[in-house]
């Protein structure tokens, strides 16, 4: 035994063998300590939808409400805030709402509601999640060609009062519109979709 | 008496050395290590380096004892230290101006790097893991930065995560993966707590130890960028343009210690938030999901890449072009061994043409740093009727620019270093 010359074939496939299989125990270790950093059971279960009075908001005013851990706006809407809405199509980067992602299919029309006066909308820039300051009135400190809509503080991002947004700006994409529904007049159910129009 | 306590002490040290490289590693290292003998002021910093680190472990480790990573107690437990902790403000604040400090040394240290040209062969895997050591900086700062858990800690942390989401296909889930929730949460302080004060720093003195290998075994550059190492004494085979690291460059590093700490000293008693450039002043508000603040920027350190990232416009309805410029910005350093093409390592033999691009190098690096702690409309905007530029932010035109010029003294290296006209190398360095 003691004599016979090494087996260099024999040798090569056990140490490939052996690497191999060591490989893919290393990679199922790894597998329980990757995904232990996702999201937990009850992070997920903490994503409830919330119910909103929407009665009490004044016209022209705003409330945040808090979904998911994030701010959910919910803008009333003047007659004369509306009217901004059209008009300058030429100077919003999705006009027609090209990109489905940011609104569900019932919201996907001129005012990006379901209500034409109430827009609901979640406040976070589309660029890196900064919460853009509501810039509601015109004019003021944003100019004199500001008409009234969302300013982000981090990075510039410029959108319109249905957060649509403004070409040139860092944002990619408009806000979203979570998903939500009326449950009566008053009551706004944030976090499911709507089943037809309401 | 005397006598035979040094008669013991010699024995303990030869039981050691039978047993452990001591009397052997000492000599290599510090009064065998041969270092050429024309340092100057820029060969302080990999010292004072190395003091900021053992600074920022050990206060580190006091502030564990009394921080708690949880977001409904973290903000209130920082304000436990700085109030009822005794001598609680003055740890803190030397982690946090230390925090600042390191990277005034860091940065200082590889400027040093770059005039003498101390990452060309054969010291390119020390440049290398110098990289790694400031990637792993940048990150510990970013981590740390959160456990406050004031409202700059929070909308730092949102959108430098966020960065990832805008990487094609895989961004969302790598983006949730780190927060380990759908927005920054008590998940995410969790974790970047055990990055912070285990994972990164094991990493990190991992990376300090091999680069202090890889110095030592090839030997120090110096500013002449000569290799005291091809004239060596004959009989010795001392380099004769070297002097041992100990006593001569410890004595004088202890100068650069004193001097350091005194400015350490000044900052962390007189002006130890900077002027909201150390600690930012909506850091001391607690963290609100709800509420964005209305100026965000990160701390100075961070600013010019923070500025590329901003001067990026949009591509194809996708910011990643901007998270990838930014990216570069620190990575391209990496690459700086393969070119530069001169034929001579230090500035003091360089011409113009090199010289040139390296003053408007760091007049980028510091525009782009100022501007981003500013807003980017902080010079007004352009007005509507200017050609190319109309109601663009004027900073963002700068910002643009110096992004160009930042990234072209890099792509540029290889022309311009070679085309240099270089002045000759003297055989011996120069005092």
């Amino acid at each position: 035994m003691a004599n016979q010359p090494v087996d260099q074939g024999k040798r090569r496939f056990l140490i490939a063998a052996t690497t191999a299989v060591g490989g893919v125990a290393a990679v199922a270790v790894a597998v329980p300590f990757v995904t232990s950093m996702l999201p937990s059971a009850r992070a997920k279960a903490a994503g409830a939808p919330v119910e909103v009075d929407v009665s009490k908001i004044e016209p022209g005013a705003m409330i945040t409400v808090e979904w998911r851990g994030k701010p959910v706006w919910v803008v009333s809407l003047t007659d004369d805030m509306a009217k901004t809405l059209s008009g300058h199509d030429d100077n919003l980067a999705d006009p027609k709402l090209e990109v489905t992602s940011q609104q569900p299919e019932y919201c996907k029309n001129p005012t990006r509601s379901i209500r034409p006066n109430l827009m609901v909308m979640e406040g976070v820039c589309t660029h890196l999640g900064c919460s853009p300051s509501p810039k509601l009135q015109p004019g003021g400190d944003m100019g004199g060609d500001w008409q009234g809509g969302f300013f982000c503080p981090c990075h510039g991002s410029k959108f319109d009062l249905a957060g649509r947004v403004f070409k040139g700006s860092p944002a990619p994409t408009n806000l979203v519109v979570p998903p939500h529904k009326y449950l009566s007049d008053a009551i706004l159910l944030i976090g499911e979709h709507s089943e037809g129009a309401v | 008496m005397m006598k035979n306590v040094e008669k013991c002490m010699v024995g303990t040290l030869a039981w050691v050395d039978k047993r452990f490289p001591l009397t052997s590693n000492i000599k290599a290292h510090l009064t065998e290590y041969y270092a050429p003998k024309n340092f100057n002021f820029w060969y302080f910093f990999g010292s004072l380096a190395l003091l900021v680190l053992v600074l920022q472990i050990v206060t580190g480790i006091f502030l564990t004892m009394h921080y708690k990573p949880d977001a409904t107690l973290a903000f209130g437990s920082v304000e436990y230290i700085m109030r009822d902790v005794s001598w609680g403000w003055l740890i803190r604040y030397m982690h946090s101006t230390g925090a600042s400090m390191f990277f005034v040394v860091v940065y200082l240290h590889m400027f040093r790097g770059l005039i003498y040209g101390s990452y060309r062969a054969p010291r390119e895997l020390i440049w290398l893991f110098g990289v790694g050591i400031f990637l792993v900086l940048m990150g510990e700062a970013f981590f740390g930065y959160l456990l406050p858990w004031g409202q700059m800690s929070y909308w730092g942390a949102q959108v430098i995560i966020n960065l990832f989401t805008s990487i094609p296909f895989i961004g969302p889930d790598v983006s949730e993966w780190l927060r380990g929730d759908y927005v920054v949460s008590d998940a995410t302080l969790n974790r970047f707590f055990a990055f912070h004060v285990i994972a990164l720093p094991l990493v990190l003195l991992g990376l300090v130890v091999a680069h202090l290998i890889a110095l030592h075994e090839v030997g120090s550059n110096n500013p002449d960028g000569i290799e005291i190492k091809e004239k060596k004494d004959p009989k010795t085979h001392i380099p004769l343009d070297g002097i041992p690291f100990h006593p001569y460059y410890t004595v004088k590093d202890i100068v650069g210690v004193s001097v350091f700490l005194i400015v350490f000293s000044a900052i962390l008693f007189f002006a130890p938030e900077m002027g909201g450039y150390f600690l930012e002043a909506n850091n001391f508000i607690p963290a609100d999901p709800l509420q964005t603040p209305a100026h965000i920027a990160p701390v100075w350190y961070f600013t010019p890449y923070y500025s590329i990232l901003r001067a990026v416009p949009p591509i194809f309805n996708s910011q990643f072009p901007g998270v990838a410029a930014m990216g570069l910005s620190v990575m391209i350093f990496a690459l700086l061994p393969w070119l530069d093409r001169s034929p001579v390592k230090s500035i003091r033999y360089r011409g113009a043409l090199y010289k040139k691009w390296l003053a408007l190098f760091v007049v980028s690096f510091v525009v782009l740093g100022y501007l981003g702690t500013k807003p980017s409309n902080v010079w007004g905007v352009f007005d509507a009727g200017t050609w190319i530029f109309g109601g663009v932010d004027r900073a963002t035109v700068v910002a643009r620019i110096f992004t160009l010029t930042y990234f072209l003294f890099f792509i540029l290296m290889p022309w311009y270093t070679k085309k240099d006209k270089t002045k000759p190398v003297p055989e011996r360095v120069t005092v």
